[in-house]
């Protein structure tokens, strides 16, 4: 089966949890078998794993015709695209793009982020869309999340094959509620277009349903997993002078992650117990207000701010933890707990989040729930047992979660999709 | 001929209220009072009081043919007491009629018989002294908090004078055995075992409203056929349940009542009587040993202790918690030995296990916790709290075996101090008969701030509610202080030393 997918992120370049989860996807379906999947991302860096996706750049598809040879198409984009890939695109160019700012390729640029002009970015990535999928033969096209839904619509268009779009999150969970109406608007549009709706949890499945008026014999519930993690990363240890316990919190410091409550849990925490740091790792537009927020509550001197973390840091981070906390206010899904427990940490997370409909060996607490977050702080740290338990199942549990199950169940909607 | 042996399951947990880290050494009150106070009343009003009416009717009816055993814990008869004081009353009433038999368990409804000897025995004890406070019978059969039992729990029952012991009939443990025969511990061969008829106990308690079930609908006839058509040998079916299948497991409307009223009819019809477990004992003769090297239960799927101990969180609980086991029975304290027993409570146990499938559903079902993590978590944070109370009791830098020996040194020398007491009156009291005496009365006060001081350690309350009788007569009759007053104060040194040495 060819599947044509388009994304936004992919590994190892990532913003954010996106791009995990398309990789994990990606990597999971072809582990099934019979899959040839071609990978549309806006900007390639050359060293992305291609041995089971073919990754076409979007910034190095033409949509101008250019009269470049094979010596020059190599040395440009020779590391990312194979020049004979660059032909046959060339050969597909449907309209005179000549008007926009294109490169000396006949390409658009992308920065391949959330740049100002994103908007405008998502529409050249559905304009190039059209170029791939007057190309590239597929089966079934896949869009992931919101910025390539416009993409997926258009491939759908010129190709007539079924559209599956993957909502990894919708604008509910990243603005509590204030959706900013144009991304509503292109949401609901790719939702409307799309012939089948994968979402990552029954939390986002209900969203999608209720909020953007879908029905649900078109929305199926395919919850994310994680990739082991390598023998290096799991044999990180804690810094040999570590005394006391580290609680973490990991992730963007934004609204929707619920930061304050995680402060108002460690002030409670911190009153009662000596020998405790709180650590928030990540960045973000809360993040001063939180600092002034650890200060007024008088716990500054052991509530850390370590900034944006990447790589081996998180997993560093992970290493020196006692205990994990997610409060986020919504989580369509929340990869990062599954990561914790994969690193043995013990984690809280909130009833909110997506990753709390298939985890056992958690504490789930109410993202306001201060009180009970504070208790289960106290309990991991306190009592060894307890630690024990939540370390040892966990990681049990996790191991369990894998992505070639979720893969299979993907394969199994292009199935029903493709014989309807 | 063929006998059923009915016995009922009666227990009520002290639940914990929500308990907060910060409640840790300023709060010393955990239960909530409001839950228990409504699950007890409800399932009393909807279950214990009618099942209760209906028995003695039963019992009255069919001429006192009809015979049932109970086994209360003496928690759910501290709530009941407390809440539901009509029960005690409806229950003092059949036990009246003397066919009722009341068994032997833990008081606490604990797992001390897996941890702590000493205190199973303390518990069994207090257990029986409260039934036979209540309703008075001496229990001769001991039933182990849910049918908990293996061979060393055997031995420690038979120590204690029991004659038999009731428990389950594990697969694993009876293998092709019937549980329809009496048998007799590996280990006591004396003391006889009675098992669970798990089929037959569970169609009633567990089955018999299920329309899904292909014996929808059981009745009475029905039933006592199957009793009937058992083979001739196996004479005895042992039916335990919780005391709450009638009218709450199984619902008024499903008739379950109707259903126990009709059977001793149909039962008589076919021979077959009712017996109290003391009866089985004494009619039936064993018909083999059973080993039990492992415990087993009447609980969960595997029949084992894995419901209470299945986790590390429950292992680590109940390890702290019999820990400080020896502290606990050294102290005096009222309120640290009722929180002791409440916390012992396999209930709390229960609600940390971390099953799945069928086993976890009815673990949640009973768990007022959402998650058996915070069920943990509220638990520990009590027994941190509880344990901080027995610590400052007696600090923990001394050792029991020591405590234990200084404990006993001012016990001795408050019998010491009682003795030479009594004996300084009754010289007193010669010497008033003899003289009028003008001795001088500055020596009058030495000899009371000796045995003052000394009382001061320990327990108060015998000394001091005998000091003012022994110092009255000194203090009206000064003049006869002096002779006195020398014997005790010459005797001291003698008296310490022998005790001192202990």
């Amino acid at each position: 089966m060819k599947a044509l997918m388009f994304g936004w992120e992919f590994p190892p370049h990532i913003l954010g949890g996106l791009g995990t989860a398309s990789y994990g996807l990606t990597k999971g379906m072809w582990e099934n078998g019979d899959m040839d999947i071609t990978f549309v991302i806006p900007k390639p860096w050359g060293d992305e794993p291609k041995d089971f996706a073919r990754i076409i750049g979007a910034n190095s598809t033409p949509v101008a015709w250019r009269d470049v040879n094979w010596e020059y198409v190599q040395g440009r984009i020779g590391d990312v695209m194979d020049p004979q890939l660059y032909y046959n695109l060339r050969d597909h160019i449907y309209g005179d793009f000549n008007y926009m700012s294109t490169n000396d390729l006949g390409c658009i640029e992308f920065s391949g982020r959330y740049p100002e002009n994103l908007l405008e970015e998502i529409n050249n990535y559905s304009i190039v869309a059209g170029v791939i999928a007057r190309t590239v033969d597929c089966d079934i096209i896949h869009s992931h999340d919101w910025l390539t839904y416009p993409a997926g619509i258009h491939a759908k268009q010129v190709t007539g094959k079924p559209l599956v779009i993957h909502v990894h999150a919708t604008d509910f969970d990243r603005s509590r509620g204030n959706v900013n109406p144009t991304v509503f608007s292109i949401e609901k549009d790719g939702m409307n277009h799309a012939d089948h709706i994968i979402t990552v949890s029954n939390l986002t499945r209900r969203t999608v349903i209720e909020k953007y008026g879908i029905s649900p014999d078109k929305v199926t519930t395919v919850h994310n997993a994680v990739e082991p993690l390598n023998e290096e990363l799991l044999n990180l240890e804690a810094p040999p002078g570590k005394t006391s316990k580290v609680i973490t919190f990991l992730g963007r410091i934004t609204m929707q992650k619920g930061p304050e409550y995680f402060v108002e849990a460690a002030a409670q925490v911190l009153h009662k117990v000596n020998n405790a740091q709180f650590v928030m790792a990540g960045s973000g537009d809360m993040m001063d207000k939180m600092i002034r927020l650890a200060a007024k509550r008088g716990i500054a001197d052991r509530f850390h701010f370590t900034g944006f973390l990447k790589g081996k840091q998180v997993y560093e981070m992970l290493a020196a933890s006692d205990v994990y906390i997610m409060p986020s206010v919504s989580e369509p899904f929340g990869i990062s707990p599954l990561e914790a427990m994969q690193m043995g940490v013990p984690s809280i997370i909130s009833k909110q989040s997506g990753c709390a409909e298939i985890l056992d060996n958690v504490i789930k607490i109410d993202y306001w729930d201060t009180n009970a977050m504070a208790d289960a702080i106290y309990s991991i740290i306190k009592y060894p047992a307890m630690f024990n338990e939540l370390r040892e199942q966990g990681l049990a549990e996790v191991n369990q979660i894998t992505w070639d199950k979720a893969g299979a169940k993907v394969i199994n909607i292009y199935r029903n999709l493709i014989n309807r | 001929m063929k006998a059923i042996c009915f016995y009922f399951q009666i227990h009520q947990p002290f639940r914990l209220k929500h308990y907060r880290f910060f409640d840790i050494g300023n709060d010393h009150y955990y239960y909530d009072d409001f839950a228990d106070d409504d699950i007890i009343t409800r399932i009393a009003q909807r279950s214990y009081l009618p099942a209760n009416q209906m028995l003695l009717d039963m019992i009255k009816e069919n001429g006192k043919k009809f015979k049932v055993a109970f086994s209360i814990s003496g928690t759910a008869l501290e709530q009941l007491e407390q809440y539901v004081p009509e029960f005690i009353d409806s229950m003092k009433e059949l036990a009246a009629t003397g066919c009722v038999e009341f068994l032997s368990e833990t008081y606490a409804h604990s797992l001390s018989s897996l941890y702590d000897p000493d205190e199973f025995y303390a518990q069994v004890k207090a257990h029986d002294e409260k039934i036979f406070q209540l309703f008075g019978q001496r229990p001769k059969v001991f039933r182990n908090t849910e049918l908990i039992y293996d061979d060393d729990i055997a031995s420690m029952v038979y120590s204690m004078g029991f004659k038999a012991a009731i428990t389950a009939d594990a697969k694993h443990v009876l293998g092709w055995r019937s549980p329809n025969f009496l048998y007799s511990s590996a280990s006591a061969p004396k003391l006889k075992l009675m098992l669970k008829n798990g089929k037959l106990s569970d169609d009633i308690a567990f089955r018999f409203s299920n329309p899904e079930w292909a014996s929808y609908p059981l009745t009475a006839d029905k039933y006592i056929n199957w009793i009937n058509e058992l083979p001739q040998e196996e004479q005895l079916v042992n039916l335990f349940m919780n005391y709450d299948t009638f009218g709450e497991l199984q619902p008024r409307e499903s008739g379950i009542f109707e259903f126990m009223k009709a059977l001793p009819r149909f039962a008589a019809e076919n021979d077959i009587q009712f017996w109290t477990p003391s009866e089985v004992v004494s009619k039936f003769k064993p018909v083999a040993e059973l080993a039990v090297p492992y415990p087993m239960s009447w609980t969960d799927e595997a029949r084992d202790t894995s419901a209470w101990l299945g986790n590390t969180l429950q292992q680590e609980a109940v390890r702290k918690l019999y820990s400080i086991g020896e502290r606990v029975r050294l102290c005096t304290d009222r309120r640290i030995k009722q929180d002791w027993n409440y916390l012992q409570g396999s209930d709390h146990f229960f609600y940390m296990s971390t099953k799945h499938n069928d086993d976890g559903s009815v673990h949640s079902h009973y768990s007022p916790y959402d998650s058996p993590y915070t069920a943990f978590t509220n638990y520990m944070n009590v027994l941190s709290d509880f344990m901080t109370r027995v610590e400052e009791q007696y600090p923990a830098s001394i050792d029991n075996e020591e405590l234990n020996s200084l404990l006993l040194t001012i016990r001795n020398q408050e019998q010491e101090i009682e003795k030479l007491h009594r004996e300084v009156e009754m010289m007193r009291n010669n010497i008033v008969k003899d003289t009028t005496g003008d001795f001088p009365i500055d020596e009058e006060p030495a000899p009371e701030p000796i045995p003052e001081k000394k009382e001061e350690k320990p327990e108060p309350k015998k000394p001091a509610a005998k000091k003012p009788a022994a110092k009255k007569p000194a203090a009206k009759k000064p003049a006869a202080a002096k002779p006195a007053a020398k014997k005790p104060a010459a005797k001291k040194p003698a008296a310490k030393k022998p005790t001192t040495k202990k």
